[in-house]
């Protein structure tokens, strides 16, 4: 197991300056990625979750936006921080690499899609330019394009949404990195196209043996994709567990919260989705409790006074809730409600 | 593209027949001899004389037909009031070559030279060279180009006397008339080539570029350059009109020949076949500037070259 | 991190006291307090133009500008058409803070009454051709189809000629003698750039998705006009003036440069420049004061431009 680990993040804290004042919109994550694993974060907007996945790859732009002192980010045995301007260069889209939400504007519009994947090839492989060529062709025919031969030259704006997502995917992966950072990849794009490309990532991953980092809001584009789940909100992680533990022994309120107000086919039509009350705090202020507390069904006093331990359940399982403590009482869980 | 370009050079012929008809009813409406105070020194005969050759005893409506007719077909303006004999079109050829010369080589020099610095201030965004080159535009854009004449002129003929004043014919005679040209056009490049490099360089594909690993220089080049510079090429038309306006000052001052030199003294002649003759024949070298700009764009830009 | 109370050892794990994991719900309200103070389009405006110190300086020295202009004549003790032969050409002293000019008029009342005539032709100009433009080009938008067509064909029809051609045709017509006249000039074609400017914001405004969700809201069109177009498109508006009247000052000074501008007893500061031309190898102070101000004049009309652009395009609100 240990073996595996392909990346270690440690005490992430990114920082925006902002002239209201410093915006905390991570705050101590960590986690780890196993090789060839899927990983989700899953959160409402403004949780920390794109933040966080930026910071790997150091996308984050200073001086409005700065990596914390006493935050580490280890891949592969690289400490990623440390990295000077050349090593970085070698070591985005190379070994890790990303994609981003929306295909429209993620693509230079007057470069060839060819040559925009051909680009990483060229820097990472040394390859020269007819070999990128093949080797772009042949990747746009991974990511099932018809006729690659011929799209290749295409500029952008002359392919469909889904088909430029499908092109920043064989970008990302034309240099088979070892991790893929999804940064909601689906949620600029129509719902059945939404699909194909999610089973396109799953069938590469599964041939590529990448480690994919997917960044969502949506936990139905979770379900069938990912190993791990951690939960974010206000740039902690709320709690953290495999898929199965995630979906179907979730410890914590937030987690309740955000399954039950995701759409199911099998409950009543006429049910009403269940919305959450209340917005997230204000990251520009120092919190000294659960970030939930204000809206969270079981809000005691010790969560408006301090910030809760996570608490192991199982080897996987983690959860940051101040239920878990032994004095707490035992609440009905959203399971128990549910099943009636 | 074909059909793009031909229904632009049928709007261009349109808008160049209104400027004519418009221009010649303009200077046809003006009130008084056309002669000016010349005719009252002329005996009646000669004054009679005069009137036919230049067909003013012909209603409007001929004149223009004749004038329009000989436009047309022969590309034929008519002779000067004030200098008879002497033909418009030929004036007009002649003197534009000598004007193409120095605003040509005032719009190559002010577009390279303000390109170059606009990206180096976008490169060092607040540090001392992007001040610099900031400081140079708004001088640029702040002192009218007949100051800055003058001044170059004090500078370089009366204080240091290594350039000549006025003149025409020898290169060095190019010299402080294109620097003096091309000032406007240099800080109008630099300040829009920074801001539009600085907006590029806030785009989502800038950031796909760097997730790519690709190195700052390449960004620059690569992705940057081509997307920042386009818009460039559009404002180029806008130049084309502001050294061609600003060579009536610049010509006048430096002694050139030139196209400026002669529409500012028919202007004070008020020699006003002349007068038409120039605005149609210059407007009809910026709309003909105009069109070639947007072709080139289109060509190099490929999100319009499809539509 | 310190300030935030994170529990660090078992013990203090261990230690809270029984009462404190009582459940009590969701805050009905504190939830929804929003931490930030609420600010509105144009104190955030002022907010953004107060930290742009340049623009400040340069809306300062506009200030001065106008003051002088307004009692810099008085203040001179001179008249400005006043000629003195035994003081011609002086350079400046204390009698004449500015020097005299080849008649022995004094330069610094001169300046100063010139500058009057210089600034409003800017200022009306530029107004003038905004309301015009503005009412144009929102026209245009509103009504859209053939009508937008045709009358933005006019308009690029009138772009396609260089404007100071048309102005000194226009100039030449009416052969201009008074500021009226010039004004007209000037403004005859000045407009079709804020038409456009207008129009496109217009059209743009017209599809975004907030003014289709107010249509869709059933708001009435004078209030989506009210509420969504005019304060989106007011601030390019502003802008536009700010940078049209130093055009204008611009383009009155060559005008007066090329001899077709503000003619004699009036004066300009084109009119003064083109003036001391003539001589400016022997007294090149007299070009020096009025070139002088329409460089300011210029120079913080510009900036100002530039930091109102900055405070007023909502989409750089952050």
């Amino acid at each position: 197991m240990e073996n595996d680990k392909i990346l270690e993040v440690k005490d992430l804290s990114v920082s925006f300056n902002t002239y209201a004042g410093e915006v905390k919109a991570v705050r101590g994550v960590s986690f780890e990625l196993n090789r060839g694993e899927t990983l989700a974060f899953v959160g409402e907007s403004g949780c920390g979750k794109t933040v966080t996945a930026k910071s790997i790859l150091r996308l984050l732009k200073p001086p409005f936006a700065v990596i914390k002192e006493g935050s580490q980010i280890t891949c592969d045995g690289k400490d990623v921080l440390a990295l000077n301007k050349k090593e970085l260069c070698e070591f985005r889209g190379d070994e890790v690499s990303m994609i981003f939400q929306d295909p429209m504007t993620s693509l230079n519009p007057t470069m060839t899609v060819g040559k925009q994947i051909m680009e990483s090839l060229r820097i990472h492989r040394h390859l020269n330019k007819k070999e990128a060529r093949e080797e772009a062709i042949k990747m746009l025919k991974m990511v099932n394009i018809p006729s690659p031969e011929k799209r290749i030259d295409n500029y952008p704006h002359e392919m469909s949404g889904g088909m430029r997502q499908r092109v920043m995917i064989a970008m990302a992966l034309a240099c088979s990195p070892k991790i893929l950072i999804a940064d909601e990849p689906t949620t600029a794009l129509d719902v059945t196209i939404q699909a194909q490309i999610m089973d396109l990532m799953r069938e590469l991953k599964e041939k590529m043996n990448t480690a994919i980092i997917l960044v969502t809001h949506d936990l139905g584009v979770v379900a069938n994709f990912a190993d791990r789940i951690q939960v974010m909100y206000a740039g902690q992680v709320m709690e953290r567990g495999t898929a199965r533990e995630i979906f179907y022994e979730a410890k914590h309120p937030y987690t309740w919260a955000l399954l039950s107000s995701a759409p199911k086919l099998a409950k009543e039509a006429k049910q009403e989705l269940y919305a959450l009350k209340g917005t997230p705090p204000d990251l520009i202020l120092p919190l000294n409790c659960c970030p939930f507390a204000s809206r969270c069904e079981y809000c005691m006093p010790i969560c408006k006074e301090k910030n809760p331990l996570e608490t192991t359940i199982t080897d996987t399982h983690r959860v940051s809730c101040w239920l878990q403590h032994p004095k707490a009482p035992k609440v009905k869980s959203f399971y128990d409600r549910e099943a009636k | 593209m074909i059909k793009y370009v031909l229904k632009r050079i049928g709007y261009m012929l349109i808008t160049l027949f209104i400027i004519a008809t418009a221009t010649f009813f303009m200077m046809h409406s003006i009130p008084g001899d056309p002669l000016g105070a010349m005719a009252n020194k002329l005996p009646e005969q000669a004054k009679a004389n005069y009137y036919a050759k230049y067909g003013l005893d012909k209603s409007l409506t001929e004149q223009y037909t004749i004038f329009m007719k000989n436009l047309i077909t022969k590309g034929d303006l008519g002779e000067s009031l004030k200098y008879p004999g002497k033909s418009i079109t030929d004036t007009l050829l002649t003197n534009s070559k000598v004007s193409g010369v120095t605003g040509g080589l005032a719009l190559f020099f002010g577009v390279v030279i303000g390109v170059t610095l606009g990206i180096v201030a976008a490169l060092n965004k607040n540090k001392w060279p992007d001040y610099l080159v900031m400081f140079i535009a708004i001088l640029g854009i702040t002192i009218p180009v007949f100051v800055m004449a003058s001044l170059l002129q004090y500078l370089f003929t009366v204080k240091w006397m290594i350039l000549p004043t006025t003149g025409w014919g020898k290169p060095k005679n190019l010299v402080l008339p294109v620097i003096a040209m091309c000032f406007g056009t240099i800080a109008t490049y630099a300040r829009y080539l920074k801001s539009n490099m600085l907006e590029v360089m806030g785009q989502d594909y800038i950031l796909t570029a760097e997730a790519k690993g690709v190195s700052r220089f390449h960004i620059i080049k690569d992705h940057v350059l081509k997307n920042a510079f386009l818009p460039c090429i559009t404002i180029l038309g806008g130049q084309i009109s502001g050294i061609f306006t600003g060579s009536f000052v610049i010509e006048k001052m430096f002694g050139i020949p030139g196209l400026g030199f002669y529409y500012v003294s028919s202007i004070n002649d008020r020699d006003y076949t002349m007068i038409i003759g120039t605005t149609i024949f210059a407007a009809a070298l910026f709309v003909v500037a105009q069109l070639l700009i947007d072709i080139v764009y289109t060509l190099l830009d490929p999100r319009i070259r499809v539509k | 991190m310190s300030e935030e109370k994170k529990v660090t050892s078992a013990t203090e794990w261990e230690d809270i006291p029984a009462e404190k994991f009582q459940i009590i719900g969701t805050d009905d309200f504190s939830g929804d307090i929003i931490a930030r103070p609420k600010v509105g389009y144009w104190a955030d405006a002022w907010r953004r133009f107060k930290e742009n110190k340049i623009a400040l300086i340069a809306l300062i020295i506009l200030i001065v500008l106008l003051f002088m202009v307004i009692f810099g004549p008085a203040i001179s003790g001179y008249n400005f058409e006043q000629m003195d032969t035994s003081a011609i050409n002086q350079l400046p002293s204390s009698e004449h803070w500015f020097g005299t000019d080849s008649l022995g008029r004094d330069l610094f009342a001169r300046v100063w009454q010139a500058g009057r005539v210089s600034l409003a032709i800017g200022i009306v100009g530029a107004v003038v051709a905004s309301v015009v433009g503005s009412i144009y080009g929102g026209i245009a938008s509103y009504f859209g189809g053939i009508v937008d067509d045709i009358m933005m064909r006019i308009v690029e029809v009138l772009l396609s000629i260089p404007y100071l051609i048309i102005v000194i045709l226009i100039s030449v017509v009416t052969d201009s003698k008074s500021i009226g006249t010039m004004m007209l000039a000037l403004t005859l074609t000045g407009w079709c750039g804020i038409a456009r400017l207008v129009r496109g914001q217009m059209l743009q405004l017209k599809s975004q998705e907030y003014v289709l969700a107010a249509n869709a809201l059933g708001v009435s069109p004078f209030k989506t006009i009210m509420r969504h177009m005019i304060p989106n498109t007011i601030g390019i508006i502003i802008v536009a003036i700010t940078f049209d009247i130093p055009g204008y000052i611009f383009s009155e000074a060559f005008l007066s440069y090329i001899g077709l501008g503000v003619q004699p007893p009036d004066t300009s500061w084109g009119a003064l420049a083109s003036a001391a031309q003539q001589n400016f190898m022997f007294y090149p102070y007299q070009l020096f004061f009025p070139s002088l101000m329409i460089a300011l004049t210029m120079l913080s009309f510009t900036l100002l431009g530039d930091g109102l652009r900055d405070a007023l395009d909502p989409k750089l609100r952050k």
